[in-house]
């Protein structure tokens, strides 16, 4: 039996960080993993992460994967891949299956990053091939470049589900409708906002009364739902589709800590079936450690500081470092913590329906239950203003914890603060030299660069585009509004693609003066 | 004692629903009607649930399944779901071939 200083379940965001502070800290570790890639989620995440600099804000989440990969091979981490852990025993026993063999390693001390699996919600039809987890469908376009379907019935509207749905538009599919059976949108605001303007209808407080289809899918019937979760007769709509996405949360993995003898408990708001642990992820077996996902459904950034501040603690654990230094860096990873952890998405806030920004501004109600800021709402927000010439116009309504586009404009147009879940704002006395890197460092992909009027009755908006192929300049189409429907006849003037800019190019269309504050997405005329 | 072990406790006749031909445990093919019917037999709980109807045992060790029977047991017990304790986790974690479960690599081998 080989004995490791630490072995660590899960190469994801939270195991490979937690193996890179404990290797730098002198330990001997190996991770484990039972996929043929590491990094869990991380390579499926195309998006650009939320947050400030320290959590790699507005890098996308596989270039962080790749980060991470880098700096645990630096540090000496031995990642071993297609290694399934099929046992957990007392005294640290882990027992590993990979090819045809099964071998049994000790750990003087072990973190359990083994993330989290997908929901499934049933309803006639519900096994049908076509019906599949948003999680997998992601997968398919991310990992493996294969289409799950070309039509596509998204069920459920928090993080995942809005951000799968932009990903299966991006690949070209056409998603006919997201549905969530709860009133509100779950997840960001500006992620609902971006599938909004592409033209996707929400459909809150409805859930799907039946998949349709004799071997596969080829329709799907939903009905509004009351505040019991019944189906209101009479609301039924039916839509043709290949694919219906999944995605309605998340379930620990954490079965593996309750064979090792673990406390656990069931606890709805970390997902259902957590190991009972500490702010740092000691469970009630000395020495066994958790992180990430596992111990409570966040996201992969908080991951990786869970997995950091888990590393250092087995560290200590084991004597490579002292007690005083492990508390001066938990001291820190907590700041860096809480400040993921803030905001109206906060862990503290959720079920709360939050009906004023911090700012005591009244949160859009068209965004919670359409998926979109209206026309009317929109002025209330500090980061929408107007001026004479370009400047920006900032569309993030809601304390999230991001601060990106603060350093991106260097000549001071925006401003955060330090409060990382403020609204930005738009300073008034510094002029916007109209460089886009408010726009592209969006992760939110929130900001416009307006023109009100160019002297000509037309107006300019530069917005976000990350589609393909990109238009030509001089393409004509539809000024599409914040809701998605054709508002104006729109010309693209030009398509700005930089390095810096990260794959998020910048189209700029030419749209009648008084739809300057109403278009926010171009379609080509087909 | 918790209320799910009060075996005492009535819990009502079964009624048939439309959808109890549903499939839940699509590995072992077991229904929603046959999850209802095994409370009534008098399962109460995650662990009796498997050994009786066999739910969570098929191929992919009930990680699709565990949370939707769990919902179904508890509501057909009228109580929350975080009132009932999962079934006992136990090697192998995931689905294994018997020859590859008793295959123990030799302990000199020194790659990883």
């Amino acid at each position: 039996m080989k004995r490791y200083d630490l072995i660590i379940v899960g190469a994801g965001p939270a195991g490979l960080s937690a193996a890179i502070e404990a290797a730098k800290k002198g330990l001997k570790v190996i991770v484990f993993d039972e996929n043929e890639k590491p990094g869990g989620q991380l390579f499926k995440q195309i998006h650009k992460f939320f947050g400030s600099k320290e959590h790699r804000a507005k890098i996308r989440g596989f270039v962080i994967g790749k980060q991470l990969l880098e700096e645990a091979d630096a540090a000496g981490v031995k990642v071993e891949l297609n290694a399934t852990v099929i046992g957990l025993y007392q005294d640290k026993e882990v027992v590993v299956k990979k090819g045809d063999e099964i071998r049994h390693f000790k750990g003087d001390s072990v973190i359990i990053a083994t993330g989290a699996a997908e929901n499934m919600v049933t309803f006639p039809g519900w096994t049908l091939p076509g019906v599949i987890g948003a999680g997998a469908a992601q997968t398919m376009l991310n990992l493996h470049g294969i289409l799950p379907g070309k039509k596509i019935l998204m069920l459920g509207s928090g993080n995942v589900g809005l951000v799968v749905s932009f990903q299966l538009m991006q690949c070209g599919c056409d998603v006919v409708a997201l549905v969530d059976a709860a009133p509100r949108v779950g997840g960001y605001g500006v992620h609902a906002s971006k599938i909004s303007r592409c033209g996707v209808p929400f459909y809150l407080s409805h859930t799907i009364v039946k998949a349709e289809g004799t071997d596969h899918v080829s329709g799907v019937t939903i009905a509004q739902v009351d505040d019991k979760f019944k189906f209101i007769p009479g609301t039924e709509k039916h839509f043709d589709v290949d694919t219906i996405c999944m995605a309605v949360g998340l379930s620990p993995m954490s079965q593996l800590l309750k064979m090792a003898g673990c406390k656990m408990e069931d606890n709805p708001k970390r997902g259902g079936q957590v190991p009972i642990c500490d702010e740092y992820g000691r469970t009630s077996l000395p020495g066994v450690l958790v992180a990430g996902d596992v111990s409570g459904i966040e996201e992969a950034s908080s991951a990786m500081i869970e997995g950091r501040m888990a590393g250092l603690v087995a560290a200590e654990y084991l004597g490579f470092m002292e007690k005083d230094e492990l508390d001066a860096s938990l001291k820190e990873l907590d700041d860096a913590l809480m400040g993921l952890r803030q905001g109206m998405f906060a862990p503290s806030n959720r079920g709360k329906k939050i009906e004023k920004t911090e700012e005591g501004i009244d949160i859009s109600s068209n965004l919670l239950k359409k998926g979109f800021v209206s026309d009317d709402e929109i002025e209330r927000f500090p980061g929408v203003t107007h001026r004479v010439g370009v400047h920006p116009v900032m569309e993030c309504t809601q304390n999230i914890p991001c601060n990106p586009c603060q350093d991106a404009c260097k000549k001071g147009c925006i401003s955060i603060g330090d409060n990382i879940t403020s609204l930005p704002v738009v300073v008034n006395d510094a002029a916007c030299i109209n460089c886009g890197m408010c726009v592209a460092s969006c992760s939110g992909q929130a900001i416009f660069l307006v023109d009100e009027d160019t002297g000509d009755g037309m107006a300019t908006v530069t917005l976000p585009y990350e589609f393909l192929p990109l238009p030509e300049p001089g393409t004509k189409g539809k000024g599409l509004g914040r809701d998605g429907k054709a508002v104006c006849d729109a010309v693209v003037v030009s398509v700005k693609t930089s390095k810096a800019f990260d794959k998020t190019n910048l189209l700029t269309m030419k749209v009648p003066k008084e739809y300057a504050m109403k278009a926010r997405f171009f379609k080509a005329e087909v | 004692m918790n209320s799910v072990n009060d075996r005492s406790r009535d819990i009502g006749e079964f009624v048939p629903e439309p959808d109890d031909d549903m499939l839940i445990c699509r590995c072992e093919e077991i229904t929603k009607g046959e999850i209802r019917k095994a409370v009534h037999d008098g399962m109460w709980t995650m662990t009796e649930i498997r050994r009786y109807l066999r739910t969570g045992m098929g191929l992919c060790q009930g990680q699709t399944c565990a949370r939707l029977v769990k919902g179904i047991v508890a509501r057909e017990l009228k109580i929350s779901p975080a009132e009932l304790e999962p079934a006992t986790s136990r090697v192998p974690m995931r689905p294994i071939e018997m020859k590859v479960f008793a295959n123990e690599a030799a302990d000199t081998k020194e790659d990883w």
